[in-house]
């Protein structure tokens, strides 16, 4: 599914690497988490896979599905089936939540020369979907997060996830800011898709959202590099001991 | 003070290149306003109120040159139920136009009763007017009202049910239209009065109000989308006890437009509120230049501009809120915001309050913007390519404008045109 090799990736702006040489082969239908200290990469890896502008590819290769992501636009990323869950949902006044939906929904489908969806259609699956996740009708027609409690704003990056059915979900530190019942939630939108055809990246500083989405495997990055990789238990460690055991094992 | 000779020379080269009527029952009226014209003098970039804006072309003797275009010679609100009046050129055309017959309103045309000797609209034309030049002058507004030949006399009685749609064509590629409207509007009637289409190569356009107590008016209007086109447009209004004016302006393109509202409250519980939307392109410059006067208790006013501008357009906002000593209780609002798609587009904004009431809420912003970065990647990631994202992005900015407009039939019309503009400019 998602294939990284030996990537390298500088800041624009200051000459600083930030990831440095990470590999990371995802397979289709696992979920895999990746844990490790501040700063030690795990967002860049997630924006510079989502096509955000600032970051330099300076070497190495991402594949999703046997394609070069890298030199796509981030638009024509989403349309190949890579999705994002920001750890901070972006407000947009004046754009209502059900018309950003149905343009991003029919600008995927578009972008991959299918048909749009018809507006009963939409409705439909957006009813239907933000139901399970508790959204109401009132957050449906808001602009797009503003005004959304933390626990909003990440329900409804899930309810994006949902509609959009990419085939490659990144979750950045999503857990970020919810109590724990918000993360049930959350968790449970996140396992009702989980499927073959799927697979997951969650990046998270916390074990307990691995309690709610069970992982695959844990990879631990550290210094813009994946450091260690095991199962779950990997993310048990690092709970109950912290980083700096790992840390002083491997570097 | 003395005017400057070049003023003086100016004006004199204006005025000679008119012919003032001296019959009927404007006459009086328009010497006055002739006189008015000569002792201001006409608009000069040194003046305080013209400074972000070249007032050459709206002054100039000569002819200007805007050519015809065929698409924009349809009425945006086409699609509506209207009472339509067709204007071409400037001049009234019965054919195109649907009869002037309701009920609840009289419509008179100013070119068919102006010799007569006596006019219910004697009381108004240019009264209003003439009000409005003090504390600025506004001399474009008394050279229309000395000068202009056409216009509508509109008497609304009570609830008129269908928009009276003024349409204003273009036939010719030089013309320069004067039009000069009054309304009555009686106690507890109501109304709405849609203006569209190019008018002419020039345009001066000036509407008078009188709003009773208990009445409403609602003013939506599109100005012409010629590029070449120049128009200065004043709307003076008075409002008496629990009246309304809500007045909107949609604008796309135009050389130079100049949008002034002089709008006085002076009856108790009061509502008036001046919003629009504008976006240009390139060789664009429109000016918004608003005063609100509240002379009653518990005004309420609104001004809300919002401006999109690209390439080099520029726009320009002068509002003011003036609250006299016994304008207790007044709710003042005012927010001019631009949106600037590049480094090459300027806005210029001057925002003023006077208030000498001391129980009042008066709240004014203004700022200036380019697209939020944050906001196109995120919608980038979900699928939006970044053509798209713009222009969603932009019409959200418009919308707090776009939401002055009440009658949503009239609003979707407006946002459509929005879309289309966004879809073939960017």
């Amino acid at each position: 599914m998602l294939e990284i090799k030996n990537l390298k990736v500088s800041l624009e702006e200051e000459d600083k690497q930030i990831l440095n040489g990470v590999d990371l082969t995802v397979n289709a239908g696992k979920v895999h988490a990746i844990m490790g200290p501040n700063g030690s990469g795990k967002s860049t890896l997630s924006y510079v896979l989502s096509g955000r502008d600032g970051y330099e590819v300076t070497d190495g290769s991402a594949h999703l599905l046997g394609e070069d992501i890298l030199d796509m636009e981030p638009e024509e990323r989403a349309a190949a089936g890579l999705f994002l869950a920001f750890q901070y949902p972006v407000e947009i006044p004046g754009v209502g939540n059900m018309t950003f939906l149905r343009t991003a929904v029919n600008g995927q489908r578009k972008a991959r020369g299918q048909e749009e969806m018809s507006a009963a259609d939409f409705l439909k699956q957006v009813r239907a979907k933000a139901k399970s996740l508790k959204i109401d009708a009132d957050m449906l027609k808001r602009p797009v997060n503003v005004g959304f409690s933390g626990g909003e704003k990440k329900r409804n990056e899930i309810l994006q996830m949902a509609m959009l059915e990419p085939k490659m979900c990144i979750l950045d530190e999503t857990d970020s800011g919810l109590d724990v019942d918000a993360m049930k939630l959350v968790a449970e939108g996140v396992n009702a898709l989980r499927d073959e055809g799927r697979a997951f990246l969650v990046i998270t500083h916390y074990q307990r959202l691995l309690d709610h989405i069970k992982p695959d495997l844990v990879h631990i990055m550290a210094d813009g590099r994946i450091v260690k990789t095991g199962g779950p238990e990997l993310a048990l460690e690092v709970e109950n001991n912290g980083y700096a055991d790992i840390l002083a094992e491997v570097m | 003070m003395a005017l400057a000779q070049t003023k003086i020379t100016a004006t004199q080269e204006r005025l000679n290149a008119l012919r003032l009527s001296q019959s009927g029952w404007s006459a009086s009226a328009r010497a006055d306003a002739h006189g008015r014209v000569i002792a201001m003098g006409l608009p000069v970039r040194r003046d305080e109120y013209w400074k972000y804006t070249r007032p050459d072309e709206l002054t100039s003797p000569n002819v200007i040159n805007a050519e015809v275009s065929a698409e924009d010679n349809t009425s945006i609100f086409g699609s509506l139920d209207c009472l339509s009046i067709v204007f071409e050129d400037g001049i009234f055309n019965a054919e195109k136009s649907d009869k002037l017959e309701d009920a609840e309103i009289t419509l008179e045309l100013l070119s068919e009763v102006n010799d007569l000797d006596i006019h219910w609209a004697t009381g108004l034309y240019g009264v209003l007017e003439t009000k409005g030049q003090a504390p600025v002058d506004r001399p474009l507004a008394a050279l229309n009202t000395a000068f202009a030949r056409e216009g509508l006399l509109m008497h609304v009685k009570g609830t008129v049910a269908k928009p009276i749609s003024l349409i204003y064509l273009q036939n010719s590629d030089n013309d320069d239209v004067m039009l000069h409207h009054i309304i009555k509007m009686d106690k507890g009637a109501s109304v709405t009065i849609l203006e569209s289409g190019p008018v002419g190569a020039r345009c001066n356009i000036v509407m008078e109000a009188e709003i009773e107590d208990g009445a409403s008016l609602n003013h939506v209007r599109a100005q012409g989308r010629n590029h070449e086109r120049r128009a200065t447009t004043h709307l003076f209004a008075r409002l008496n006890k629990k009246s309304q004016l809500k007045s909107f302006t949609l604008t796309m393109n135009g050389a130079l437009t100049r949008n002034e509202a002089f709008i006085e409250i002076c009856g108790d519980d009061s509502v008036a509120h001046i919003a629009g939307a504008s976006v240009g392109d390139g060789a664009f410059h429109h000016d918004d230049t608003v005063f609100i006067i509240h002379d009653a208790l518990r005004g309420e006013s609104r001004q809300v501009f919002k401006k999109v501008l690209r390439n080099g357009a520029t726009g320009v906002f002068q509002g003011k809120i003036l609250v006299k000593p016994d304008a207790q209780k007044t709710d003042g609002y005012q927010i001019s915001q631009s949106l600037l798609l590049d480094d090459d587009s300027q806005f210029l904004a001057k925002p003023e309050l006077e208030i000498y009431a001391d129980d009042v809420v008066c709240s004014h912003g203004s700022t200036s913007g380019a697209i939020d970065e944050e906001a196109i990647f995120y919608l980038n990631s979900r699928g939006i390519p970044k053509v798209e994202a713009t222009n969603l992005l932009t019409l959200a900015f418009l919308a707090e404008a776009l939401s002055e407009v009440e009658d949503e039939d009239i609003a979707e019309v407006m946002e459509r045109r929005l879309e289309d503009w966004l879809t073939r400019r960017l």
